[in-house]
């Protein structure tokens, strides 16, 4: 899958979680700033992205993860 | 956020009830719960470790709404497989009463490492296993009711229950940082502690260790299980829709003010 499909995947997930419109689902977007998530809605979408890539997240991995482009990076990283 | 309309028929009885999963539901307190829901309307998944719960007095709409389910709450794959059983048949769980429990009871000076082990294994482990498991499609479904099953003497203590109390207390604690951590999703979590209770957990105890725990009681008698059951049934309700890591004493007055 390249980069692009997979980047789309994973922002539909995100989309579908964490409720905001798809066009501010960008690498630079902050979860606590600008998608209005809390630590609740972070937990649901490594869940989500768990099941979607068939990957396992662990808890230490999440740390200092606070942009999309870091999650992304993260998922991409195990695919 | 503002309060949900309440109008909204979140637990419509009848046919399409709401899916209710109480834990230990063959007998007892459990038991009570189970058939307390059936008589609502829900479908109801009853879990059993020994024995499946005693249908033979249900009318036949309620024994085709309720789903025995083996389930040891000590064994997460158990508490997996039950699940999975209860979603293929009913749906997601909407409704869970965490209420399988056991006791070995003997002083402290007494009481080996297993006897501990088992005890809080079955009683407050399992309770996180269960409520862990229903949790995922409750937040997703930005709904959900969890009853914890706990006990007076959680607060008050119990000779001869150490391990027993300290589970029970155990649920207080589980109950209100869960409710912290749920509550934006419109999930509650709340805790029924029951008093003296007849049932076979009580009735080994003996006549006169009874007996004096009854003369504790300012309405000066045991509790029926249905009456535990009410208390679940309410929290469970829209009616209890703003009650969140509450523990609800049902015991009579014993344990006032703690």
């Amino acid at each position: 899958m390249s980069d692009d499909a997979t980047f789309e995947k994973f922002k539909s997930c995100a989309v579908e979680v964490l409720q905001v419109p798809g066009d501010k689902v960008v690498r630079d977007a902050r979860f606590a700033d600008d998608l209005d998530a809390d630590s609740l809605d972070l937990v649901e979408l490594v869940m989500a992205l768990e099941e979607t890539f068939d990957i396992t997240v662990d808890e230490a991995e999440l740390d200092g993860i606070e942009t999309i482009g870091q999650a992304f990076d993260l998922i991409a990283a195990k695919l | 956020m503002s309060a949900p309309e309440h109008t909204a028929p979140a637990a419509a009885p009848g046919p399409s009830g709401r899916v209710v999963l109480v834990t230990g539901a063959n007998r007892g307190i459990g038991l009570a719960c189970a058939r307390r829901f059936l008589a609502l309307g829900d479908r109801v998944a009853a879990t059993y470790r020994g024995s499946p719960p005693p249908v033979d007095d249900l009318p036949a709409d309620q024994v085709d709404h309720l789903l025995p389910v083996h389930c040891d709450v000590t064994l997460p794959d158990q508490v997996d497989a039950a699940f999975d059983q209860v979603e293929a048949a009913f749906g997601r769980v909407e409704v869970l009463v965490a209420n399988a429990g056991i006791t070995r009871d003997t002083l402290l000076l007494r009481m080996d490492e297993q006897a501990w082990q088992d005890v809080l294994d079955t009683n407050l482990t399992g309770a996180y296993r269960v409520v862990r498991r229903a949790l995922g499609p409750m937040v997703r479904a930005r709904r959900g009711r969890v009853v914890l099953m706990s006990s007076v003497v959680g607060m008050l203590g119990s000779a001869g229950q150490v391990n027993y109390a300290a589970a029970k207390a155990g649920m207080i604690g589980l109950a209100r940082s869960l409710a912290r951590e749920v509550g934006s999703r419109g999930i509650t979590v709340n805790v029924v502690a029951p008093g003296i209770v007849e049932t076979d957990m009580i009735a080994v105890l003996g006549d006169a260790r009874v007996e004096q725990l009854r003369s504790m009681v300012p309405l000066g008698r045991a509790a029926s299980a249905g009456e535990v059951a009410g208390a679940v049934a309410f929290l469970a309700s829209d009616d209890a829709a703003y009650i969140t890591g509450t523990v609800l004493a049902v015991d009579g007055g014993l344990a006032m003010g703690l």
